[in-house]
């Protein structure tokens, strides 16, 4: 197909506006310091992630411990173990010290939250936008396997997932886990970036470039995929708390990660009904690592829906 | 408004039948043997061939078609099979212990809408204000805070104060309603948490959404009273958005008595679906996300309806 260049008689856009007025209207490029300003909570969110991340990353050498490093004399069991000096959020069951086992736990828990949201959003977004793209029999037949998906809860398509596939651990990391968590962000990912790339795909400029015979893929990448950029990021952001809360609920229940593996769900998982009593830091601290984390995640994906795209439903 | 019923009752019968499908096959690529697992832990060592004849015994040999055909039949006489470690009726299993787990559910829902809209409510009214903040930081940690962690600290408070937990093994709720409730009341509290942060935020922002609109100034203007500018005007076009989340979220909830029964040691369908897990019980895994995934589409399919029925404007554009 061949375009035709503009002939006389067609109208042309006049251009009114001097260069300096072109500049001054056009929107300034935002960055981290007018997040920082406008966002406040979602820089502290943002601060808390980045503590998480450093302690995870620089484990060995933050935490004051070995986390598999058994001492009885600090085992609750043994009447020993309260908070202290020694060890400052105490020690759980085996005399672990709880602070490193908490710090360790950041990796489990940061590792599997990023790349269970990074792949189930990345599949639901690529789903989403052929969905949208295709239109037609191919959208009707995605959406109705999304129905299918999301009539799941999704503890209990996660554990169903767990269930059928066999454990597998690569560099200290459940892949299996992963897989479990990610699965039920597909279909929620997939519908959201699907409305977002259908309102794109119904504008003017698309159609422009189809009727210029330009191929599917480059549509998708040049004019599609930046503008689903957005709420990409932000359903990541949002999803890697879910996701943190999910592994710790599924080790919790004995499903997720395994000893001697430090997970924080796996810390509370572990705690025998006498401790309620005498060892409450065994279960309070752990908790408090979950809740951080998660809020963390939960203020700054907030924060970047305000910023990136306010009328952004999730 | 019939018609509307009509159409959305059609399009759920092929979901289910979808549901039932998926879930079928799902279960039936599960890594491992039931019945060696099963024979293994009985007996220590067993033969093939023993294996063979047990598997055959509960038509696990038969070729899947088969199986497929007599669970499809099955369903709706409400027949689901056996448990591959009982080997009692699903039906029977699973009946005796899902009331409790609706019970819950149910208490947990109402419990959240009863802290929730008060909460949300006053936060949207007293906007800015301490009381709003306040408001915010209980909500937004109700979405962070894992289930089974807050239970397990009502658990610790109780121990603290009252020195012991309420016994689990009280009277139904029909013969002692009092005891039930009371029993009942912590774990539906830990469960329903989240579920009141959600409908509370959903609350406040669909609230100082409306009262937004031209139509509330209006109403002030006519010189109504704000009582009535509020409850009439403004909370009825609010509840629109609220009545979703509240169905919405309903599967979030049935996901939270999974590990809110482990906590409080309820024997539920929750407690039964990890077990069901962990023996590797084939059958019964099917049977309970059956369920589950059944009345997760019937809940939204009633959120739908009630959604129609508070909005006109639904049903005209379907």
């Amino acid at each position: 197909m061949t375009v035709s260049a503009p002939t006389e008689n067609e109208p042309k856009a006049e251009i009114t506006a001097s260069p300096e007025q072109l500049k001054a209207e056009r929107p300034s490029r935002r960055t981290l310091f007018d997040f920082i300003k406008q966002q406040p909570l979602g820089t502290i969110g943002f601060l808390i992630i980045v503590i998480l991340f450093i302690s995870a990353i620089f484990a060995p050498d933050v935490a004051p411990y070995d986390p598999e490093e058994v001492d009885f004399m600090a085992s609750p069991a043994l009447g020993g173990g309260a908070p202290g000096p020694e060890h400052l959020l105490g020690g759980d069951a085996f005399g672990r010290d709880i602070l490193s086992r908490l710090i360790f736990g950041a990796r489990t828990a940061l590792s599997i939250g990023f790349f269970s949201a990074f792949i189930g959003c990345s599949i639901g977004a690529i789903i989403g936008i052929v969905s949208a793209f295709a239109g037609g029999k191919v959208d009707i037949l995605v959406q109705r396997g999304i129905d299918l998906l999301l009539s799941f809860p999704i503890i209990i398509l996660a554990i169903l997932v767990i269930a059928i596939v066999p454990k597998n651990v690569v560099f200290g990391i459940d892949i299996n886990v992963i897989i479990a968590i990610s699965i039920p962000f597909i279909p929620k990912c997939a519908r959201v970036i699907r409305s977002a790339a259908l309102s794109i795909v119904t504008l003017a400029y698309v159609d422009a470039a189809k009727a210029a015979g330009y191929r599917g893929s480059r549509i998708v990448f040049r004019h599609i995929l930046p503008n689903v950029v957005a709420p990409y990021l932000i359903l990541i952001t949002a999803y890697i708390g879910q996701a943190i809360l999910l592994e710790a609920s599924l080790s919790f229940l004995g499903l997720g990660v395994v000893e001697p593996t430090p997970s924080w769900g796996l810390m509370l998982a572990g705690v025998n009904s006498d401790y309620y009593i005498t060892a409450p830091w065994m279960i309070v601290f752990p908790g408090l690592a979950v809740t951080l984390a998660v809020f963390a995640f939960n203020l700054l994906g907030d924060s970047l829906r305000d910023w990136l795209d306010p009328k952004l439903k999730l | 408004m019939l018609r509307y019923t009509a159409q959305r009752l059609l399009l759920v019968i092929p979901t289910l039948i979808a549901v039932a499908i998926l879930v079928f096959f799902l279960v039936r690529v599960l890594p491992g043997d039931p019945v060696e697992v099963k024979l293994i832990g009985e007996f220590g060592d067993v033969n093939p061939e023993l294996i063979y004849k047990e598997r055959k015994r509960l038509g696990l040999e038969d070729p899947l078609h088969i199986q497929f055909v007599n669970f499809m039949v099955g369903l709706p006489q409400g027949d689901m099979g056996i448990s591959l470690v009982t080997e009692r009726p699903l039906t029977e299993e699973i009946g005796a212990r899902i009331t409790i787990s609706i019970e819950l559910a149910f208490f947990a829902t109402l419990l959240s809408v009863i802290i929730a809209f008060p909460l949300g409510t006053a936060a949207a009214l007293y906007r800015g204000t301490w009381f709003d903040y306040v408001i915010r930081i209980i909500t937004i940690g109700g979405l962070a805070v894992p289930s089974f962690w807050f239970g397990m600290l009502i658990i610790m408070a109780l121990l603290a104060t009252v020195g012991k937990l309420p016994s689990l093994d009280t009277a139904g709720l029909f013969e002692d309603p009092m005891a039930n409730l009371y029993t009942l009341f912590w774990p539906a509290l830990s469960v329903g948490y989240r579920y009141s942060s959600v409908i509370a935020r959903m609350l406040r922002s669909s609230i100082l959404e409306v009262l937004a609109e031209d139509y509330i100034r209006t109403a002030r203007a006519k010189g109504l009273y704000e009582r009535i500018v509020i409850v009439k005007h403004g909370m009825r076009n609010a509840l629109l958005p609220t009545v979703t989340v509240v169905g919405l979220e309903f599967a979030f909830l049935i996901g939270g008595l999974v590990v809110t029964e482990q906590v409080f040691n309820i024997n539920g369908i929750g407690k039964m679906f990890v077990e069901a897990v962990q023996f590797n019980d084939m059958t019964m895994l099917q049977g309970l996300v059956l369920i589950v995934a059944t009345s997760f589409v019937l809940i939204n399919l009633l959120v739908d309806l009630l959604y129609a029925a508070l909005d006109p404007r639904i049903r005209y554009q379907a």
